[in-house]
């Protein structure tokens, strides 16, 4: 007779979730094991607290549970070093929603600082990533690498030495990177075949170029549209090209300030451009051959306004760009097209060169430099703010 | 009262002729048992009932580790045939792989167990210590020293992967699931029906694929060479695996050749390019990115990323002959 009452609160206990639990990882001895061992049994809803110190790691660490917050106690405090990684091809990889990393620091991986993949909502807030060892081809290539997702958070986010790109964004939609540092990268910042972007008030210096928005080939992802690129300071990159060959990166020349390449509706307007000594904003088709029959190497819809020049184009790094800059006075004006794509128009107060190719791929023997021109009246209309889940700013406060 | 009893007694007898099969409650249930002989897939060393061994046409290169793998159907049951990927494998299903070294002083090093529950498949990390391995779902590092198959001394880190990283090869859009008991791979002419006789199979067509073996000298060498690209690289190098992003897939049945590597540039492969511009350039190896990264150690450079810390000279040479044996244009 008593049995079905207990029953029925057996019952209730085991459908109702379990309270939070918050798992505390200090660094010493084994940390590697324990830490992943807590990242592991963690439960959705977890956090897993790090403690402050130097965690000394020899492998990836990995993060595959939904609703886990890892939480260090600050980006100088909690590191998780990696200079000791034997394997793997990140210092850590998440690969479930709704996850929130903050508050920590990744030194010195082997390859990408932190990778997520497939990761919808993920938060990254106020952590470092950093190769301590100052720009080097042998850093890692990504410092954070979300790829793949819906709804990515970018938010107080340091990266110094990537490789490649400082905080890098790729094949995802609805993306907000705002109040980061980018500094000593080969790119500050990325946003590479993806849709709806925002990327504001952002310092991005001392790289070889602030930041990019790409669309490449070839990729399940194509067709990049909808970046908005506002309020960041894009000054003094000058930090010379250290990519590896082979990545299109390495093609960025030096002193690039804002790169658009091959993309759809990107909006550039009210950052401060500055001291970047091949041109502030640079506007280009995709250069190299492809054989791909659903992709789009031109930019379309291509608006930069309102901005802020300083000083650039004095030390262009390409080939010919001596030439070119002594044939126009000394220096390069500020913004640089190379002449394709449609409506691309530049409403900055400041000289345009276009380099009037006939097409992305044209050798530039067929270039045809002269003051670029901009058709007037309206402009295309802006894309609208990218809208995170309100979960997600939450997270950030 | 005596009925009971009687009955009691006839099971202690069976119990006794018959020593108690695999557990398969452990199998189905929710828990995570600590110690691989829980499951009793071994009695005394040897398979249990229905555990039965099987041999992969070509198999992963994990540091020229000896593998002994076995499947467990639970009885009444049997996988059903299909001929691409995976045989559909019933609930209550283990594959179970050891990995050790010949000469190495005792044993397999770890075991690998992968449950099918109702809710899907489960990947869990044993390690060996004695008599019994244990759950090490963190994974866990040893030193190991062997000679290789070239009778090279080798002494390397060998890393037994955390559960995650048994999903991150181990998963198709983002499921985790088997790899190696494609009916294709597990096909050499005699396996499949051995597998039906036994019961474990539902069936065993004449038709069945066959994947090639890698170091088949008589196959020819595109298909060998297709065959060990499908089996180390196209789990996570699929449309659906964890490398989808990157764009280079190689799955054996992959027939896009910019998606196989050809003239393919990089996305994100960092100083993994190694300064090189395609994965792969026909007729040309030492530019080709993807022999690159397998003819390295480097973590992060090295291909895969997981399961290997030593050169497979024997992999790398057929890739080498493959790549240069593609025709340019």
């Amino acid at each position: 007779m008593n049995a079905f009452p207990i029953l029925l609160i057996a019952a209730a206990a085991a459908a109702a979730p379990l309270p939070a639990r918050t798992i505390e990882v200090a660094p010493g001895a084994d940390a590697q094991e324990r830490l992943q061992e807590a990242l592991i049994e963690a439960q959705p809803g977890d956090t897993v607290r790090l403690a402050a110190g130097r965690f000394a790691l020899t492998d990836g660490l990995s993060l595959d549970v939904d609703r886990v917050t890892v939480h260090g106690a600050g980006p100088a405090a909690t590191v998780l070093s990696f200079k000791g990684q034997q394997g793997a091809g990140e210092g850590l990889l998440v690969t479930a929603d709704d996850v929130v990393l903050r508050d920590f620091a990744v030194e010195d991986t082997k390859g990408d600082g932190i990778k997520s993949k497939g990761a919808d909502r993920i938060v990254l807030h106020n952590l470092r990533v950093e190769w301590t060892g100052g720009p080097s081809e042998t850093n890692g290539a990504y410092g954070v690498y979300p790829v793949s997702s819906t709804d990515v958070l970018v938010d107080a986010v340091v990266v110094r030495g990537a490789s490649d790109a400082g905080i890098y964004v790729g094949q995802s939609r609805n993306i907000v990177v705002r109040n980061s540092l980018a500094e000593y990268n080969v790119a500050g910042i990325e946003i590479e075949n993806s849709y709806h972007a925002d990327v504001h008030n952002n310092v991005t210096r001392h790289n070889a170029g602030g930041i990019l928005v790409f669309d490449l080939p070839n990729l399940p992802q194509m067709g990049g549209h909808s970046v908005r690129i506002f309020a960041n300071e894009v000054v003094d990159n000058d930090t010379p090209n250290f990519a590896p060959k082979g990545n299109i990166v390495a093609s960025v020349p030096t002193g690039t300030g804002v790169m658009v390449m091959a993309n759809r509706n990107v909006h550039i307007f009210g950052n401060r451009l500055e001291n970047n000594g091949t041109a502030n904003v640079m506007l280009v088709g995709y250069r190299e051959r492809f054989d791909d029959a659903g992709y789009n190497p031109l930019i379309r819809d291509v608006v930069v306004r309102d901005n802020r020049h300083g000083r650039a184009g004095f030390a262009p790094a390409f080939p010919g760009g001596d030439q070119l800059a002594a044939a126009m006075g000394g220096t390069l004006p500020p913004v640089f097209w190379d002449g394709t794509g449609e409506r691309v128009i530049v409403r900055d107060p400041v000289p345009a060169l276009s380099l009037g190719l006939p097409r992305p791929t044209a050798p530039l023997s067929e270039a045809q430099p002269a003051p670029a021109r901009f058709p007037a009246g309206a402009v295309p209309a802006e894309p609208p703010a990218v809208r995170l889940p309100a979960g997600m700013d939450a997270a950030v406060r | 009262m005596t009925r009971t009893l009687a009955l009691v007694l006839a099971w202690a007898l069976l119990a006794s002729a018959a020593p108690p099969g695999v557990d398969d409650a452990l199998i189905l249930g929710e828990s995570l048992p600590a110690r691989l002989s829980e499951f009793r897939f071994f009695v005394n060393g040897r398979p249990n009932a229905r555990v039965m061994p099987y041999r992969l046409n070509t198999p992963l290169f994990s540091d020229h580790a000896e593998k002994a793998r076995y499947l467990y159907v639970p009885r009444g049951k049997s996988a059903r045939y299909t001929a691409a990927g995976q045989l559909d494998f019933p609930v209550g299903t283990a594959l179970i792989k050891s990995f050790g070294y010949p000469g190495a002083d005792a044993g397999p090093i770890e075991t690998r167990v992968l449950l099918k529950r109702a809710a899907g498949w489960v990947a869990l990390p044993y390690v060996w210590t004695g008599a019994d391995a244990e759950l090490k779902r963190g994974g866990k590092r040893l030193p190991v020293a062997f000679t290789d198959p070239g009778g090279t001394p080798r002494a390397i880190s060998y890393a037994v992967p955390n559960t995650n990283q048994c999903k991150e090869c181990h998963q198709k859009a983002g499921a985790l699931v088997p790899i190696g008991p494609t009916a294709a791979n597990l096909n050499d002419g005699r396996q499949l029906a051995a597998l039906v006789v036994a019961g474990l199979l539902d069936r065993a067509p004449a038709d069945a694929p066959r994947l090639p073996r890698w170091d088949d000298p008589g196959a020819p060498l595109e298909a060998r060479a297709e065959a060990y690209l499908d089996v180390n690289c196209g789990h996570c190098h699929a449309r659906d695996g964890i490398a989808s992003n990157s764009g280079l897939y190689l799955a054996f049945d992959e027939r896009d050749p910019v998606a196989r590597g050809r003239l393919k540039r990089p996305v994100a492969a960092g100083r993994g390019s190694g300064g090189l511009d395609f994965a792969i350039v026909p007729g040309a190896p030492e530019r080709s990115i993807l022999l690159h990264r397998m003819a390295t150690t480097e973590p992060g450079v090295a291909m895969p990323e997981l399961g290997r810390t030593l050169v497979h000279e024997e992999g790398v040479a057929l890739i080498r002959d493959y790549i240069k044996a593609m025709p340019a244009g």
